[in-house]
């Protein structure tokens, strides 16, 4: 039997570089309540979320996800030619087909390997764990791994649940070949028993020839509490696991950059890790409210905009959503 | 347990987690109204109620507790 050629690549990953774009418009509590009954204290309370940034018609998932993938190339001091596959996980993109990543890589000027992951606010986590796998293989030596979200396509302005909850914006970070460990094993699973819990309404409709009415673009519906339950009583032996798979503790750690669903979930998640007060946690869902995807990459570079992001560091991240799934591992800080 | 230990249980937890003074904690009491637990640290006060009692607490079943006493009743009955 002739056997076929095979290859292996580095033995570790890191993060070499890091980039955001955060949409320019400024939307308020005070706007979101022209909707629903609610109050800006009553979000403030509930959530931490003081203001969002939702894109404008003139900023697509595509020119956000390519605008912070060009400023995490730069930053990781690279050129598209470098990049051997880009990796986007989106849920909001408005088209099905052709794949975001696709056409961010022709905008970025590569044609390296480009696909779409959905695992909605894992997503970025589970990107880092595809990224690491692909440079293991030697398909070359560096993939991106962006997050990208216009949820305020898909937000029902009437739900007085959610309404103030989803927001816009990109995140991408250059995952390069390395001599040494920079991204820790992943503790990462889902329970699709719980599909229900968020989720989006109506389904994608079904047209027949009879039937040219322009349809509703679905509506993402959230069970709060059920969600909030679930992030409090499960994810946090999920940080706990990842810590402990890395090897370290949580006093090693500098920062703690959680997917930014609910600063009232970041307070249960930092109570049960017992941080200390030294380790600087990301709270960016405050001025950002909710990205799924996008949020883990736009919380720290937003920490590092504000000088707070030690480079060299460690980081434990988690993203947990939609599926639901769930996806946490300590990371070198780029 | 008596309907009285576990009113101390759950006046301890409600002060654990939403700083509640557990002398304000009777049966009569409003966990939103009277003791300003608002919905998501009530989900975090039926966990620990969980926890600590041995009793299963569905998510419907929050959103009907309204009073201590009616947590207290059903923890009595449930555990």
């Amino acid at each position: 039997m002739t056997a076929i050629v095979s290859t292996t690549g580095s033995a570790y990953a890191r993060i070499s570089g890091l980039g955001s774009y955060r949409p320019s418009r400024t939307v308020t509590n005070d706007e979101i309540c022209e909707h629903i009954d609610s109050s800006d204290e009553w979000i403030r309370e509930r959530t931490g979320i003081i203001s969002r940034q939702w894109a404008t018609d003139d900023e697509s998932v595509i020119d956000m996800a390519t605008a912070a993938a060009e400023r995490a190339m730069a930053d990781a001091g690279i050129t598209p030619s470098d990049i051997a596959a880009i990796v986007i996980s989106t849920v909001s993109n408005r088209v099905v087909t052709p794949s975001v990543a696709a056409v961010v890589a022709n905008r970025l000027g590569s044609k390296a390997a480009a696909f779409d992951i959905a695992a909605a606010c894992a997503g970025f986590s589970y990107g880092l764990v595809i990224a690491e796998g692909l440079l293991r293989t030697g398909v070359g030596n560096h993939v991106l791994v962006i997050g990208a979200e216009k949820l305020s396509d898909f937000t029902n302005m009437e739900d007085r649940g959610t309404a103030f909850l989803f927001a816009d914006g990109a995140g991408a970070v250059v995952v390069s070949a390395s001599d040494e460990p920079g991204i820790g094993p992943v503790q990462w699973g889902s329970d699709g028993a719980a599909a229900d819990v968020i989720t989006s309404e109506p389904p994608t409709p079904v047209r027949s020839s009879a039937d040219d009415v322009p349809r509703e673009r679905p509506k993402l519906t959230m069970q709060g509490q059920a969600v909030f339950r679930w992030a409090v009583g499960e994810m946090t032996t999920v940080v706990g696991d990842a810590l402990a798979a890395a090897g370290i503790s949580a006093s090693d750690l500098d920062c703690f950059i959680p997917h930014q669903a609910n600063n009232r979930i970041t307070d249960a998640l930092v109570k049960y890790l017992n941080l200390p007060e030294s380790v600087i946690v990301a709270r960016d869902i405050v001025h950002m409210g909710n990205t799924s995807a996008a949020s883990i990459p736009l919380a720290m570079d937003a920490l590092r905009a504000e000088g707070r992001l030690p480079a060299g560091g460690l980081a434990l991240v988690i993203g947990f959503g939609a599926g639901l799934v769930w996806s946490a591992q300590v990371i070198r800080i780029p | 347990m008596t309907e009285q230990e576990i009113l101390e249980g759950l006046a301890g937890i409600c002060n654990d987690l939403a700083g509640v003074d557990p002398s304000i904690v009777s049966m009569e009491k409003s966990f939103r109204d009277d003791l300003d637990i608002d919905s998501l640290s009530m989900v975090e006060v039926v966990m620990a109620c969980e926890d600590k009692f041995g009793v299963k607490i569905t998510d419907d079943k929050v959103n009907s507790l309204e009073t201590v006493g009616d947590a207290v009743t059903f923890i009595a009955e449930n555990a």
